[in-house]
């Protein structure tokens, strides 16, 4: 393989008018021109400004992440598109909301690993927990993978959030 | 005062008048008809009724490549819609400046399937460059200005504005002044100076160079023509352009190659192969101009200049990437060219071009003619001949007649000819010469069909009669899909699957039946009057030109090869196509 097949993953923020459809049109761009989607997150940041920052983490060559940019640089609404993998030092936090069930050993293994992750418990019966777990999203996957073997029933994860280190607005 | 409160209806008339729109071209139905009925109470605008939306559309696309100003088509919701699509992907596809307005149903019935419903912004939002549904007339104006704006700024192309039944009924002020500024939308026409001066230096000392210019060119105005052959003639290089770039440089001037690509000739393709600097103005690397990739070009450094930075590096990777307008860059090219005092390297131009010309006495382009048949390219290079010196627009239907056309009618101006070059659409030449003839009543304006793609927009010859537009449908017909015949020959062994042009309409008493005039020609004897009385008859008129049945176009690169890899007319018989060529299109 050499350099220019090589697949990177690349965390890129865009900035967008919160018009209508504005959600569909990017989207449509990945599924349109083949472009991957690891995660993808979406809200309002500006209320006055109506302003949506939209967060994607996706997998290409060099070239295809260089399109993937300019694509979405021309869509008529974005405002900006910042490469977060290249252009910043830049941190990443997904949250994810973890449900397992179970009685005895395993509740109690869950309970306790679950304070390894800093996860808190945020709903609780007798036969389940709901676990609420902040990281990137590796320690999420290290958090489901060892919630799995203890009673795993259920997951919801919010796709990854990144904003660039220091005092600069993107 | 308070500003006089309009219509939405009236509201976008206003703001079309505003624009400096006269002509539209259109079809009526129940979600327009209150804008219809504004159009009817006016008369700064001018109306072509089509007789199919997607007509509608290229009439748009002729009016707009023509003129260099935008086109504007307004149709009703659900069926109108969904019948431009194709003419709105094409505009999008070759960068050509359409505002579409369609009709939608009453905002309180949008979802419910409500009759002639179908989510247009949806179905448009992949083949347009942005779409807006306005959902309240106070932001109607606005919508449109701004839709204006998109269109004809930056790279080109087409915008929908889906208008809802209601909002044209309710009543708003209109207060916007057409010149906005978008808030997000800014592209950059300025390219950056130290590129550009990098490109100079690349440019001043090459010794095999080549400009390679585009639509980007006819994009950017006559202005970016004007300067292009200065700077092209400043330096003594060889050009070559594009199918969508013709007419930006004379086609009789003596550093002009001719087309390059799949079809171009000799000359052109071996010289991109062979060059050290390339200089790509306005132009987009598409898979018919480069072959096969990693064998495109391969010794040379790259320029490109392109208003849109997505062009840049897609599929070829460039080592000075310039983005802006070509205009703007041209200008600066030339003006660092001339206060550095450049000159290129004479000796190595010389040899240069000695090896250019060896590549020319190919002539690639021959083709021998006999008493008998027509032959296809020659009846082009008589419809040429027999035109020069009057103001002539070319278009075209989509086949080997247009490969032809692009070979063998020569342009000396831009915005003369008008083809459907990324989306290959059969159907758009009519409806386009309609729309050309509409900007340019004076002017011959001819459309190079075949007998196959003529049939897909037929019934617009009905908008040609209504509105007395002398144009003229000049039909190669030889019986075949013959482009689709050509490349069964080439890769399935001749087996000819449903590519037989049969049961065809007599297209003289068909063009008769229309209330146009009928003309046909057998042999090449009749060629010259019948094309003589093609072009002074006045009125549509619809030629019936039997050529040649299994005449190929050539020279051709076929799918999956390299520009030195041409397959030439006289040695055409063994010609193959790779396992892999034969996947791609
Ligand atoms: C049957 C068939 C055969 C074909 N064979 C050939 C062939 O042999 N040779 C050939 O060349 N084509 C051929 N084509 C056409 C081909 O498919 C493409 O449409 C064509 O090559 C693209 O031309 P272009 O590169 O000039 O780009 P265009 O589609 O004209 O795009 C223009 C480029 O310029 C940029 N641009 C726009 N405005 C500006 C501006 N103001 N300033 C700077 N840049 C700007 C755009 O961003 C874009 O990148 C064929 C088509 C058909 C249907
Ligand atoms: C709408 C559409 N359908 C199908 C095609 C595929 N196609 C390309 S060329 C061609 C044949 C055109 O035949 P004709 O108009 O007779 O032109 P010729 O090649 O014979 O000059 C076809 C079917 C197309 N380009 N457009
Ligand atoms: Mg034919």
């Amino acid at each position: 393989m050499t350099q220019d097949e090589k697949i990177e993953r690349h965390t890129i923020s865009v900035l967008v008018d919160n018009e209508a459809g504005v959600l569909a049109r990017v989207v449509g761009l990945f599924s349109g021109r083949g472009y991957n989607i690891e995660s993808l997150t979406v809200g309002e940041v500006d209320q006055s400004e109506h302003t949506s920052r939209i967060t994607v983490v996706t997998a290409g060559t060099p070239m295809v992440i260089e399109q993937i940019k300019a694509q979405l640089d021309r869509l008529v609404p974005v405002h900006k598109v910042m490469d977060l993998t290249v252009e910043a030092n830049s941190v990443e936090r997904e949250m994810a909301l973890v449900k397992v069930a179970g009685t005895g050993e395993r509740r109690v293994e869950a309970l306790r690993l679950s304070d390894a992750f800093r996860a808190r418990v945020i709903d609780t019966t007798h036969t389940s927990f709901v676990f609420e777990v902040t990281g990137t999203p590796s320690k999420i996957d290290a958090f489901i993978g060892l919630m799995r073997p203890l009673g795993l029933v259920d997951v919801s994860r919010t796709g990854v959030v990144a904003i660039a280190r220091g005092p600069e607005a993107m | 005062m308070a500003a006089q409160e309009l219509t939405g209806a009236e509201i976008v008339i206003k703001a079309l008048v505003d624009q400096g729109v006269d002509t539209i071209f259109g079809y009526p139905g129940g979600a327009v008809l209150p804008i219809y009925d504004a159009l009817f109470q006016q008369n700064k605008i001018r109306h072509i009724l089509v007789r199919h939306e997607q007509g509608a559309v290229h009439a748009a696309e002729g009016y707009a490549r023509s003129t260099g100003k935008p086109g504007v088509v307004l149709v009703t919701s659900g069926p109108g819609a969904t019948n431009a699509v194709t003419g709105l992907t094409d505009a999008l596809m070759d960068s050509i400046p359409i505002v579409c307005l369609t009709g939608q149903v009453a905002t309180h019935l949008i979802g419910s399937d409500a009759f002639q419903e179908a989510d247009t912004v949806g179905i448009t939002r992949h083949c347009t460059k942005h779409n807006w549904l306005v959902k309240s007339a106070p932001e109607l104006a606005r919508v449109m200005h701004e839709a204006f704006y998109v269109a004809t700024h930056g790279r080109p192309g087409p915008v929908v504005i889906d208008i809802p039944k209601d909002v044209q009924f309710q009543k708003a002020e209109y207060t916007v002044s057409p010149h906005i500024t978008h808030r997000t939308y800014r592209p950059k026409v300025k390219g950056d100076i130290e590129k550009i001066k990098e490109a100079v230096d690349l440019i001043a000392n090459a010794k095999k160079p080549m400009f390679y210019t585009g639509g980007g060119v006819i994009n950017s105005g006559t202005v970016a023509s004007q300067l292009l052959r200065e700077f092209v003639r400043l330096t003594g290089y060889p050009v070559t352009s594009t199918l969508m770039g013709l007419g930006a440089y004379p086609a009789s001037d003596k550093q002009w190659l001719g087309m390059l690509g799949m079809h171009g000739t000799y000359e052109a393709n071996n010289a991109m192969h062979d060059c050290d600097v390339l200089i790509n103005i306005g132009a987009r690397f598409d898979d018919r101009v480069t072959g096969r990739l990693d064998a495109f070009s391969p010794g040379s450094k790259k320029i490109h200049v392109d208003i849109d930075a997505s062009s840049i590096n897609k599929n070829v990777h460039v080592d000075v990437p310039i983005i802006g307008d070509c205009a703007h860059v041209l200008e600066d090219m030339l003006r660092i060219w001339k206060s550095k005092a450049r000159r290129p390297d004479k000796a190595a131009l010389a040899d240069w071009w000695k090896q250019i010309d060896l590549w020319r006495e190919r002539k690639s382009l021959s083709y021998k003619t006999n008493d008998e048949v027509i032959k296809p390219q020659q009846a082009i290079q008589r419809l040429f001949e027999m035109t020069r010196g009057r103001e002539t627009y070319i278009t075209t239907e989509v086949g080997q007649h247009q490969m032809w056309a692009a070979q063998h009618f020569h342009f000396d101006e831009p915005n003369r000819w008008m083809t459907s070059g990324g989306l290959g659409t059969m159907g758009y030449g009519m409806p386009a010469a309609i729309g050309a003839q509409i900007a340019h009543p004076d002017a011959l304006v001819v459309d190079i069909a075949g007998e196959a793609s003529i049939l897909m927009n037929m019934q617009e010859l009905s908008t040609a009669v209504q509105f007395m537009l002398p144009i003229k449908i000049f039909i190669l017909n030889n019986e075949y899909m013959g482009m689709v015949r050509q490349w069964q020959q080439l890769l399935h062994e001749g087996r000819y699957s449903h590519s037989y042009s049969d049961s065809l309409p007599d297209f003289v008493k068909l063009a008769e039946a229309y209330g146009a005039t009928g003309i046909r020609a057998e042999k090449p004897s009749e060629l010259d009057a019948a094309l003589k009385k093609m072009i002074e008859t006045p009125g549509p008129v619809m030629f019936d030109c039997r050529v040649d049945q299994l005449e190929n176009c050539y020279p051709m690169i076929p799918s999956g090869a390299a520009h030195n890899e041409m397959i030439l007319g006289d040695d055409a018989d063994g010609a193959s196509v790779s396992e892999e060529g034969k996947m791609l299109v």
